[in-house]
């Protein structure tokens, strides 16, 4: 059952991918649909299985892979507590997508690709969650990092898309420079990459050094911190968080699916698989503490400026993945798993309504162009806060909660449970955190949702009732001849196939957010008689679907994650750490539900009620404004540290070393000798292969001289 | 074995081929047209004999299958046998050659039977080269070799071709004499030239040391290692298609098995004495050629450089003195061989359309040749090493060969995946993806039948070593085994060695690996 559940995929992108045109669009769609809605059927009977407790963890072996020497690797599918967990998330919020996606792609021309990725993804995805050995966990890894590579590109005649594309292949494989040393070095340790024996065997390492660039250091701290670095790649941890911004260049379906509930969960997922070697290595368990609760910080503080609504939820996704990390850092993993879990419904839930309202706004991502669409697509809108309640947690302990509340509290109190200081430090952080949280979704809401209507300034909107008006045809299309049909007759995907004087202003502007730094204020307001209308019922059938995840997620499955029970050792739960977030001080429990009344009651001050406050917040402290706009300026610190060294560097090699320096005092320098020598370059340029000839038979005439007469 | 002489038959084939291209009767067009029919036939029964090889090949069996020997004169013999890595590399040569011929039938069409003629003959030294069990046969085979690809070169290439062979010859030529000379000392010395016994002699160590020197000289330029490499983007930008297919996909694997064949199990002492000369060169290159990879204009000097990049990593896993190590650089020159052809038979079709490699002059071209742009794609992502595809499990293991003799070289080995992935993305971005800028290229047609043929069998057999390579680490497991049995004494110390685990090591394995050892 599992071998179906995790191939179909594969077999549905197959044929989608291969078929492609010839099976045409709706074909391609069913297959693919189909076949995960079947996946996804099989996957919640798994899950249920562990639930009741009756289930136990299998492997089904598929197939011999390699063995060299000691190194013995077969393609398996491990099912236990841990897999089921990412069963049900993967394969849900992937069938949801897709069905999202019929509507949301629907004037697409290119639709058999898209969902053949999509559903290559889900194969991929799957094969990584199910890995019975660290090679198999790469091969997913690596898997989903090519489909998000090609599904951030999908685009591929946008500049802008393929740069974010290749810089999220990249920025991921800094991440797997350090993976797979991990490996290295766990395979050179432990003998073996098969995953349960590198667990069994860990507690036994505790204490051993191992040698590592001339240094002596203790054995699991290396191997962790090198593992590490993968998840801080895959998961955009401070640091090698630089990708995921840019990867909303994608289409907003996968933004949901990949960038929010599944792939960039996966440094977290691995973390967890091996936490048992992780608590072997109190510095790798503290390391991960603090780069969670940075990240959680930073990304939070950076989601407060951006204006692009995509990017307000990709800094969300990338500060909540901060919070699962410190979770797992202080030993919550049971609460980082939870909260995996409840983060993938209502995050999904954030992008697919995003996508709702970008659809609804003709491509239009400028929350500064948005306003008062309440009314106009109600059960986005509804979705929308069901997604926000969810996220910023809000609940009342021993009554209800939604999502969020459950997951984000355990994690909040498991930091300041754990008594440590570092502990400590990761509870201010996520407390803090959840404040700008708070502040930051109810700002989208507000600014999408209330007001009036901004819609007037957004260039999208004046393009497409330009256009409807019935002139301008010509005057905007920039020769794009391959895609000018799609781009004016669909203005849905205008973006995709408009003119590439935009996308180029786009690839202008770089990574700078705003080609304007008006506030949304200073827009002017209006509507030109543009009417938003809801959308189809692909689209919201799967907003509906998840807001029930994100408003009873939690509430129905908080004892599952947090009582050690359901795991059955798949993860090193720690009972001690779970009955003392029981005994927290009222003051220290209730902190969370504080900070997010506070954030919303700013968000509500500065958006709805005194909307001159962010224009002059800004005014007042611009370097801080300017320092969190420009994301701390990270991406102009590696384009300066790495990106442009390396051009320069390899130019450098190519010029002065390759042609400057080798060929210069080698075979040019010979050349020119002998025919400063000869004189006769006639002779030399034509004849060295007589020459080589003559040269190599005349030692062979040597040889067989001497083996004759011997 | 038996008695039916596969392995003389293998090098007969093409040689009676080449002689009907070369003395075929009839006008230039039916000679030039036969010629093709008569190349692409002499091939493909090859590879059908290189099928039969595959399948008659006993894994486990005897170490020398298939020996053929008879006295020519003096010790001079006609010694022919091989072994599981002998045998790989020779389904990978036959493999590769009837796609060479397909990829020129168009593009060559000046002198059309002298070229295949030249290239079954290039087809049968690469064989014997892979072949041969007499130190002598094995030396006119290697060097030998390199003629028809200067006449490849020297008469199809492109403008400058000459300056291309010619510094390709000049960098050749020092190094074969040193092994000339180190072969000669060594039949002396050992008093056989039977490279199975030269393989068990054992030459005193301060011998050894300057026999390694002389084999590595030689080596090491056709490898290509750092700093002789920059023959390598030459002689690939100048010569056709072809040449450049054979030229990456066989012939810089007579380095790695020349290092396999003899540095190693001949000269144990002296390979782990100069193991960090191999490894300072490799880690060198692995840098510097990436970084060079990068900023290059060209195609086909970007995939040169690229190779260079990869051709480290054969030098580092060989070097390890390990299963992993020397398993994985073999799997790597596999998997490169495949890669690397069908990267270039991939810019062959775009330059057969725009007669240019200049990357500025092409841009979108994925919106008029998809089915192009899929295969570039997946050849491109097999070269990033993307595990499922044939690069990953050579590369992989390779690495980690190497990271258990030394973890600095494996620190900067393993930044070869952040910086390949950098400059192939990059190149596949700058052709395929973006606007169409270029009308020219905007007008190319998407794959001929022809161009499906030749790319679909490398795209398989690449998704075949990713997915299941075990089918080709199996027949050269005994092989490796036995190298490291003479290298096991000499090994150097691994600078990441664990000490002192406070328990014993657990070495217990799951019942599933248990399973799958069967």
């Amino acid at each position: 059952m599992i071998t179906i559940l995790v191939f179909l995929p594969l077999l549905a992108a197959a044929i989608a991918g291969i078929g492609n045109r010839f099976i045409g669009h709706t074909a391609a769609k069913l297959v693919t649909t189909i076949g995960l809605f079947v996946s996804c059927a099989l996957a919640w009977p798994i899950f249920i299985g562990f639930l009741t407790g009756h289930s136990h963890a299998t492997v089904v072996p598929v197939l011999h892979f390699l063995h060299s020497g000691a190194l013995n690797v077969d393609w398996s599918l491990r099912v236990d507590s841990l897999t089921a967990v990412m069963l049900v998330v993967v394969t849900s919020v992937s069938a949801l997508v897709h069905l999202y996606s019929w509507g949301y792609m629907a004037e697409d021309p290119d639709q058999p690709r898209f969902f053949a990725y999509l559903s290559l993804f889900t194969f991929m995805m799957l094969m990584l969650v199910t890995a019975d050995s660290l090679i198999q966990m790469f091969f997913g890894w690596e898997g989903v990092g090519l489909a998000s590579y090609l599904l951030i590109g999908f685009w591929y005649y946008k500049p802008s898309a393929n740069r974010a594309a290749i810089k999220a292949f990249v920025v991921n494989r800094v991440g797997d420079f350090g993976f797979s040393l991990g490996i290295f070095g766990t395979f050179l340790v432990f003998g073996t990459v098969s995953i349960p024996a590198i667990l069994a065997a860990a507690p036994h390492m505790a204490g051993s050094t191992i040698g590592f660039l001339g240094m002596r250091a203790d054995t699991m701290t290396v191997l962790c911190l090198l593992l590490f670095v993968g998840a801080m790649g895959k998961s955009a941890q401070i640091g090698l968080h630089t990708w995921l911004p840019d990867a909303m260049e994608g289409p907003t379906p996968v933004s949901a699916l990949i960038h929010a509930a599944t792939m960039v969960t996966a440094g977290v997922f691995m973390v967890c698989r091996l936490s048992p070697m992780f608590v072997t290595s109190p510095t790798a368990m503290h390391v991960v503490t603090v780069i969670g609760a940075v990240t959680c910080f930073f990304a939070a503080t950076v989601g407060t400026t951006q204006t692009d609504i995509k990017r307000v939820i990709a800094y969300s996704t990338c500060s909540q993945l901060g919070y699962m990390f410190f979770a797992a850092g202080v030993g919550a993993f049971g609460a980082a798993m939870f909260h995996l879990f409840t983060h993938a419904f209502f995050k999904a839930l954030l992008f697919l309504s995003a996508g709702s309202v970008i659809n609804a706004m003709h491509h239009e991502q400028d929350m500064r162009f948005y306003g008062g669409l309440r009314k106009k697509i109600p059960v986005t809108f509804w979705a929308m806060v069901a997604g926000t309640l969810a996220i910023t947690g809000v609940g009342w302990a021993g009554v209800f909660g939604f999502a969020g509340f459950y997951s984000k509290d355990a994690i909040i109190e498991s930091a300041y449970a754990s008594g440590t200081q570092l502990g400590g430090f990761a509870w201010f952080m996520g407390v803090f955190a959840a404040l700008l949280t708070s502040f930051y979704s109810w700002r989208l809401i507000f600014l999408t949702f209330f007001g009036k209507p901004r819609w007037a300034a957004s260039e999208h909107i004046q393009h497409t009732m330009h256009d409807a008006h019935g002139h301008g045809h010509d005057a905007h299309d920039h020769g794009h001849d391959a895609h000018a049909a799609h781009g004016h007759d669909a203005h849905a995907d205008h973006d995709a196939h408009g003119n590439p004087a935009h996308a180029a202003a786009k690839e202008d502007a770089g990574d700078e957010p705003h080609s304007d730094d008006r506030g949304f204020t200073e827009v002017e307001h209006g509507t030109l008689g543009y009417e938003p209308h809801e959308n189809p019922w692909m689209m919201t059938l799967p907003l509906v679907l998840l807001s029930v995840g994100a408003v009873f997620a939690g509430f129905a499955f908080a004892p599952t994650f947090l009582l050690g029970d359901y795991w059955q050792g798949a993860i090193a739960y720690s009972a001690e750490l779970h009955e003392a977030t029981e005994k927290l001080p009222f003051l220290v429990s209730l902190a969370p539900t504080i900070v997010m009344l506070i954030g919303l009651f700013v968000a509500w001050w500065a958006y709805l009620r005194d909307t001159s406050i962010p224009g002059r917040f800004t005014a007042t402290f611009h370097g801080l404004y300017k320092f969190v706009l420009h994301k701390w300026y990270f991406d102009e610190l590696y384009d300066f540290l790495f990106v442009r060294p390396a051009f320069a560097i390899g130019r450098f090699f190519w010029v002065r070393g390759d042609q400057g320096t080798i060929d210069r005092f080698g075979p040019d320098g010979i050349s020119r000798l002998i025919v400063f020598g000869n004189r006769v370059t006639a002779r030399v340029q034509s004849g060295y292969v007589y020459t080589y000839a003559l040269v190599m038979l005349l030692g062979l005439a040597g040889v067989a001289t001497w083996a004759v007469t011997r | 074995m038996s008695g039916f002489p596969i392995l003389s038959i293998m090098l007969a084939v093409p040689f009676v081929g080449a002689l009907w291209c070369l003395f075929a009767p009839g006008s230039d067009e039916a000679r030039a047209r036969g010629a093709r029919v008569t190349a692409l036939a002499a091939s493909l029964i090859d590879f059908a004999l290189g099928i039969v090889l595959w399948l008659g090949y006993q894994t486990g069996g005897p170490r020398w299958q298939f020996v053929e020997k008879s006295d020519v004169f003096g010790r001079f013999s006609w010694a022919l046998g091989v072994d599981g890595i002998a045998m790989l590399l020779i389904v990978l040569t036959v493999f590769l050659v009837p796609l060479c011929i397909l990829a020129s039938w168009k593009a060559i069409a000046k002198r059309v039977p002298e070229y295949m003629a030249v290239f079954l003959l290039t087809e049968i030294l690469m064989l014997g080269v892979f072949m041969a069990q007499d130190l002598f046969l094995f030396y006119i085979m290697f060097e030998g070799g390199l003629i028809p690809m200067y006449l490849i070169i020297g008469i199809w290439g492109g403008a400058r071709r000459i300056y291309a062979s010619y510094k390709f010859f000049l960098y050749t030529l020092l190094g074969s004499l040193l092994m000339l000379i180190a072969m000669l000392m060594m039949a002396h010395t050992a008093g056989t030239t039977s490279i199975p016994a030269l393989m068990a002699y054992n030459f005193p160590p301060a011998m050894q040391d300057w026999l390694f020197l002389a084999f590595f000289a030689s080596f090491a330029v056709k490898m290509p290692m750092w700093p002789v490499h920059t023959w390598l983007p030459d002689a690939h930008v100048e010569a056709p298609t072809a040449g450049s297919v054979i030229l990456a996909g066989v012939m810089l694997k007579l380095a790695g098995y020349g290092f396999l064949r003899f540095a190693l199990p001949m000269f144990p002492q002296a390979s782990a004495h100069y193991m960090w000369l191999i490894f300072a060169l490799s880690m060198i290159a692995t840098v510097y050629t990436s970084l060079v990879a990068l900023v290059q204009k060209d195609m086909k000097k970007l995939i040169a450089y690229s190779s260079v990049a990869h051709m480290a990593l054969v030098t580092f896993g060989l070097f390890a003195f390990n299963e992993q190590g020397i398993e994985g650089g073999m799997m790597v020159m596999l998997g490169h061989g495949l890669v690397s052809s069908a990267l270039f038979l991939c810019v062959g079709v775009v330059y057969d359309r725009l007669h240019t490699r200049e990357i500025d002059r092409y841009g979108g071209i994925a919106n008029n040749m998809p089915a192009y742009a899929t295969f570039f794609l997946f050849f491109t992502m097999a070269s990033v090493g993307l595990p499922g595809l044939s690069n990953f499990p050579g590369e992989f293991l390779s690495m980690m060969g190497t990271y258990e003799i030394s973890s600095w070289a494996a620190f900067v080995a393993v930044t070869g995946i952040i910086t390949g992935a950098a400059y192939m993305l990059y190149l596949y971005r700058r052709i395929a993806f973006g606007p169409q800028k270029n009308a020219d290229a905007a007008a190319m047609p998407d794959l001929e039948p022809r161009e499906w043929l030749i790319l679909a069998p490398l795209a398989a057999a690449t998704l075949w070593m990713g997915v299941y390579p075990e089918s080709f680490i199996a027949p050269m497991r005994q092989d490796v085994a036995a190298i490291l049995v003479r290298l096991h004494p000499t090994a150097p110390a691994s600078d990441a060695a664990l000490t002192a685990p406070p328990a014993r090591p657990v070495m217990a394995k799951p019942a599933i690996a248990a399973a799958g050892e069967r």
